[in-house]
């Protein structure tokens, strides 16, 4: 092996270094309409009446469409349906009698270009007839829907909290934020007579779900949609889901037989695109006086906005699944509750659930140990589940899949972590300089991620007679690295040089199933699945060059695409493309063509962990929060490409980062959005942000795939908010004042000068 | 809106004109992309603050959702694509590549042009210099410290 485990340089870079990259929006159609979504200016209210005759009256706009003309169309269905029951909360792809949150989509405009398309759509007016909005859905009045509740549960409660020497309570909460990627939504569709299909360019993420979903919404058998990815600018968890106007798009392409393209503005998408978070924890902990916590009960209620969309209750789920973290918390119950309310809806945003529970969890371990007098740290090490009890078996489930800690050192990870920061003489320094009148403060997080959700992906493997490599994947890019990854994987296992590897992802037609680019799951499965299949294709060509070589294929080894005998490099010798071309349909007794198909399989997710720290200081006139240093120690197991493996984490702290301080999706009490642009919405700037210190670790490999890997597309992010909470909370020496991100100036003023 | 309010404009692109007909509130972002046909230009906002838009504008970087094309009669225009010398990469490109400066690349032509236009003009930042003029543009992926670090690096290539 001499790719994978080294920085290779991206092979993906090129064309987007040079302004070549296919973006959503970087495609156009000869012939193409535009479409501009009439959007509701309401949170809350009855439809009465959409008057479109003077957008209509245009020259130009070829047709305005209302609810009335999709109501043929259901709505979006769940792609992660763990909860039975729920269908009623899913939203359509227009608003038909009553629009439930600012940004609805209530009408459709086509029309030959962009910005007359615009004018239009504010030509179109909805009669909506206002009803009161729900904005805090734990306020009594109007009183909010609750859909489902979500309860994980096992160990003794009762007895736990029988005689417990000390109770900690708490309420905590996160506020709403996303992911937010740097290229909005965008897509053009368009109906292809020669293949009868609908072809849809700008999906990114989960491709094959989506040509799936928009089939059966349409009508259409499945192999007349297809879906193509191209280069996808950033997807965090929210982009690449399937949104209403998707379907508007291959709907309107397939009903006016011209193609359609539709590219969301920046103020669309910070009201049509999932939110995210927005949750509030009543937690209780049965504590002894060493630290020790004997039971946990912790009641939440997540903000869900006005539908459940293609993710149902999924946050909710991980919530509760993931509350305990590293810890071992013999009894336990989470009940999550899934409220709605006349919000954006909400999805996933990268580390979803674990980004609020590890502020919970972690807050609480913080007062916990202020509450006993003990170092926060020792509390966390009482508690940390020991190495010798991996593989560790909660008792419940997480995502359909049982809760099975898969390798790991928690204890061991402390001490690097504490060492690493000199941990006595940080905080005797910190010490020093909060005498000296400064507000700093040192605070940690230890959380465990999920990665590698299952149950499976494939790739084909195939060489050419020139002894090109495609590597074709049924993941999905969303600029994370994977073309890199796969190739590395593909190019020690197959024994040629990386520069002849091309990959190939995101393409419905390529590969019939494919599960896509979420819960760190790319390098876990498709990397295994890559293994696997440049297996086949190695032992594939082993057969073929023992025959021409006349040797035993065991003797054979391959390098930068020649095979020879091992150890004589300049011997007789066969290229993979040579080898190729002996593989021609006709000149051989089993499948033409050097290829193969590897799929790899999972039942269980494999959970890295790790550790962030944060040195932070308060100005305490503006109630700015700077972060000095911020330390993420992670065991991923095995990092394909460290580079990569850094950059994740260094771009997930800055969100996390966004998330803790800066990032809110505020509301007025009608239910307007107070963010809706990057003037009011602020995330990170390279101002805000501090060299972040990666301390990798590849010293639990995972048992449960070939590579030994655990995902590393979301520990960057996962405990920042609580350790840039508890930093702040040991700063300003108010440990139980600290309860709510983001931490913005106003409310770290409010709790420095004592105002409630 | 009719062809006749449409303007007649001549663009300085990369060293080459563009005749288009514009309507005058057309951005000069959207000319660049959709009549010009450069599409390295991308959009993140339309209201001036990420930055991915960055250009330059007689050697400034400028955003070009913020300018109208009919504004720009006259500049010299420079846009990604007009960066690398064929094939060989501009030292700012290849510092980007080499230090992972970039994930989903879709900021990156607006850091690049806004690097360009500042290092043309100040060859020798200091780091606090650099991370003032970075902040003008967002990125969503890589949490900054590569691009800083990229940046660094193309200032120490293109001194020489």
């Amino acid at each position: 092996m001499s790719y994978v485990g080294s920085s290779v340089k991206r092979i993906e870079d090129r064309p987007l270094l040079t302004g070549m990259a296919r973006f959503a929006a970087d495609l156009s159609l000869p012939g193409q309409l535009h479409m501009r979504v009439v959007r509701s200016p309401v949170a809350h209210g009855r439809l009465v009446k959409i008057d479109t005759s003077e957008a209509l009256a245009m020259d130009g706009v070829e047709a305005v469409w209302t609810g009335d003309d999709v109501r043929d169309i259901p709505p979006i269905d769940f792609r992660m349906p763990w909860v039975e029951g729920l269908e009623r909360f899913r939203q359509p792809i227009l608003a038909t009698d009553h629009v439930r949150y600012v940004g609805e989509p209530v009408a459709m405009v086509l029309a030959e270009d962009p910005y007359l398309a615009e004018d239009a759509a504010e030509l179109v007016y909805a009669g909506i007839e206002e009803l009161d909005p729900v904005v805090d859905p734990l306020a009594a009045e109007p009183a909010a829907t609750e859909t489902t509740i979500v309860e994980k549960a096992y160990g003794d409660l009762e007895g736990a909290f029988e005689d417990a020497p000390v109770v900690v309570e708490m309420e905590l909460a996160v506020g709403r934020h996303t992911g937010v990627p740097m290229e909005t939504r965008g897509a053009v569709a368009h109906y292809d007579p020669m293949r009868s299909v609908v072809e849809m360019f700008g999906a990114a993420k989960v491709p094959h779900h989506n040509r799936a979903a928009i089939a059966s919404m349409l009508g259409l058998p499945l192999g007349a949609v297809v879906l193509r990815e191209g280069h996808v600018g950033g997807g965090f968890g929210i982009r690449g889901e399937l949104y209403p106007e998707d379907v508007l798009l291959c709907l309107a392409a397939l009903r006016l037989g011209r193609p359609v393209r539709w590219v969301e503005d920046r103020r669309e998408h910070m009201v049509a695109a999932n939110h995210s978070r927005d949750q509030v924890h009543r937690i209780k902990a049965a504590v002894e006086f060493d630290g020790w916590i004997r039971g946990v009960i912790d009641e939440f209620w997540v903000d869900q906005g006005a539908y459940l969309r293609t993710h149902q209750v999924t946050v909710t789920e991980l919530t509760t699944s993931m509350l305990p973290g590293p810890y071992v918390w013999p009894a336990y119950r989470s009940r999550g509750h899934v409220m709605l309310s006349n919000k954006t809806p909400c999805g996933t945003y990268r580390a979803p659930g674990r980004y609020e529970s590890t502020f919970v969890r972690e807050r609480l371990i913080d007062v916990i140990a202020h509450r006993l007098g003990l170092d926060p740290a020792k509390v966390r090490r009482r508690n940390l589940v020991r190495p010798e009890r991996m593989p560790f078996k909660r008792g419940i489930t997480a995502l359909g899949t049982e809760l099975t800690y898969d390798s790991g050192d928690y204890p061991g990870l402390l001490d690097r972590t504490l060492e690493y920061l000199d941990y006595e003489r940080l905080t005797a320094d910190l010490t020093r300089r909060r005498s000296g009148g400064e507000l700093v403060g040192l605070g940690m997080g230890f959380f465990v991620e999920k990665s590698g959700l299952g149950p499976f992906d494939g790739v084909k493997v195939t060489v050419d007679e020139a002894g090109e490599v495609v590597v074709i994947t049924g993941v999905a890019s969303i600029g994370q690295g994977v073309e890199t990854v796969l190739a590395q994987v593909c190019a020690d296992t197959l024994g040629v040089g990386i520069e002849s590897v091309r990959v190939r992802h995101g393409q419905t037609d390529d590969l019939a199933y494919g599960m896509g680019a979420f819960a760190s799951r790319v390098t876990v499965m498709s990397g295994s699945a890559t293994l696997i299949a440049a297996r086949g294709v190695r032992r594939k060509a082993l057969e073929v060059a023992a025959s021409v070589l006349e040797a035993d294929p065991h003797d054979l080894t391959i390098d930068r695409g020649r095979v020879f005998v091992r150890g004589s490099a300049g011997g007789p010798a066969i290229t993979l493309g040579e080898v190729a071309q002996r593989l021609r349909p006709g000149l051989t007794g089993g499948d033409p063509g050097l290829t193969a198909e590897g799929w790899f399989t999972a039942d269980h997710m494999v959970y890295p962990y790790g550790i962030h720290a944060a040195v932070v200081r308060v100005d305490p006139e503006s109630g700015l929060v700077e972060v000095e240093r911020l330390v993420v120690a992670y065991e991923v197991g095995k990092a394909v490409n460290p580079e990569l493996v850094n950059g994740q984490i260094a771009g997930g702290a800055a969100q996390g980062i966004g998330g803790a301080l800066l990032e809110d999706f505020a509301y007025d009490e009608s239910g307007q959005p107070l963010a809706a642009t990057f003037m009011d919405y602020l995330m990170p700037t390279i101002a805000e942000m501090p060299e972040v210190e990666v301390l990798l670790l590849e010293e639990a490999p995972s048992p449960l795939n070939p590579l030994g890997v655990k995902g590393a597309g979301e520990g960057g992010i996962t405990a920042v908010g609580a350790a840039i909470a508890n930093g702040v909370a040991d700063a300003l020496g108010r440990p139980e004042e600290v309860t709510r991100l983001p931490l913005g100036p106003e409310r770290v003023r409010r709790i420095v000068t004592g105002v409630a | 809106m009719s062809e006749r309010t449409k303007a007649e404009v001549t663009l300085a692109v990369n060293g080459r004109s563009y005749r288009v007909r514009v309507e005058p509130r057309r951005t000069l972002a959207d000319t660049l992309r959709d009549d010009c046909g450069l599409t390295g230009t991308h959009l993140g906002c339309e209201h001036g603050v990420c930055g991915a838009c960055t250009i330059l504008a007689d050697g400034q970087p400028v955003r070009s959702c913020l300018m109208f094309a009919v504004q720009c009669e006259g500049m010299d225009l420079r846009t990604v694509e007009d960066l690398a010398d064929g094939d060989r990469l501009h030292p700012i490109q290849e510092a980007f590549w080499e230090n992972h400066g970039l994930q989903c690349g879709f900021c990156t032509p607006g850091f690049l042009m806004l690097a360009a236009g500042y290092l043309e003009q100040n060859p020798d930042p200091d780091d606090d210099e650099l991370r003032a003029v970075l902040s003008s543009n967002l990125c969503r992926c890589t949490g900054y410290q590569n691009i800083l670090k990229s940046v660094r690096q193309a200032a120490e290539v293109m001194r020489g």
